[in-house]
């Protein structure tokens, strides 16, 4: 029988962090063999993963692909400088278009960075990402002041988040 | 890459079930088994094609911080000052672009004061500016491949 350690949600949760930031296990039950390394009951551990779904700590469980390796080579950050006051409303419309995967307000740091509205546009050549982001300019219109496409050329690390243990 | 590892691909880049036997729940969905799914998932984590498979979590709902910055770098010094930068284990990602800002990467730290200092030491061990862009708004994130 399996007897319960006591421990507080919070560290509960941040102990489910470190035991599945780097992945579920490939076993029938993946949950079942979590809560046996944290020893809690599993009917815990999967309450407490839905909670987490639930309050967004979590954004998603499922795969992450190598887009690379799925022939997504290109990768376009574009960037606008549009007037504050609409930032909200045309970062809404660039959002919800499907050619869009990140859209975020940034701050400008002028005179050297004039930008701030980001979204990131994925294709499998750079001509497919320019295609897709004249479709954004299309929908901007007159709103946009300054606008630039920047292509990765070279990925120098990447190693995913983490949070340290202990 | 056969039609089961790309409707695996498509289905699953979310919406894994929380349950005793997800793989099971999740291999009904998708019309296989679910030691067929457990193998599929294996072999693409094996060759690459997934770069992991679990829970994404949110950084900043899990008190973290986590920032995009930017540098101007000079060419004749890039390669070295990307391996100062790389360094920092706070450093998440980094890319190269096409741009006079050239280096680009994700800070993410479990407190927002690390964050901050993390800045200024990169500033320190490089002797160039660093542009902190945090997000302010996020209008969208749900990258989704179809393949």
């Amino acid at each position: 029988m399996i007897r319960e350690r006591y421990l507080d949600n919070a560290e509960l949760d941040r102990r489910i962090v470190l035991a599945a930031q780097s992945g579920l296990p490939l076993d029938a039950r993946p949950y079942h063999w979590i809560a046996a390394e944290l020893g809690v009951k599993p009917e815990t551990l999967m309450e407490r993963m839905r909670q987490m779904l639930q309050d967004g700590r979590i954004r998603r469980i499922g795969v992450v692909p190598n887009h690379y390796r799925l022939g997504y080579t290109a990768n376009g950050m574009a960037v606008w400088d549009v007037p504050d006051e609409d930032v909200t409303d045309i970062g809404k419309q660039v959002g919800a278009m499907d050619i869009v995967s990140h859209c975020y307000r940034r701050p400008r740091h002028l005179p050297d960075w004039p930008y701030n509205l980001f979204a990131m546009v994925h294709g499998h050549s750079q001509e497919e990402v320019r295609g897709k982001v004249k479709r954004i300019n299309d929908l901007l219109g007159d709103k946009v002041r300054r606008h630039d496409l920047l292509f990765s050329t070279r990925i120098l690390k990447k190693t995913g988040l983490r949070l340290a243990g202990g | 890459m056969d039609s089961l590892d790309r409707r695996i691909i498509n289905e699953l880049q979310g919406g894994f079930p929380v349950s005793e036997r997800p793989f099971l729940d999740a291999a009904q969905r998708i019309g296989t088994s679910e030691s067929e799914l457990i193998t599929r998932l294996r072999c693409m984590l094996d060759n690459g094609l997934l770069t992991r498979f679990g829970p994404l979590f949110h950084a900043e709902q899990m008190g973290g911080a986590l920032s995009l910055c930017a540098m101007k770098v000079p060419t004749q010094r890039f390669d070295e000052v990307a391996a100062t930068v790389n360094a920092f284990p706070q450093v998440a990602h980094n890319y190269q672009r096409e741009h006079e800002m050239n280096m680009w990467f994700v800070l993410a730290t479990e407190t927002v004061a690390e964050l901050g200092a993390t800045v200024q030491a990169i500033e320190t061990a490089t002797g160039l500016p660093v542009f902190n862009l945090p997000k302010q708004d996020e209008y969208f994130v749900g990258l989704h491949f179809q393949v």
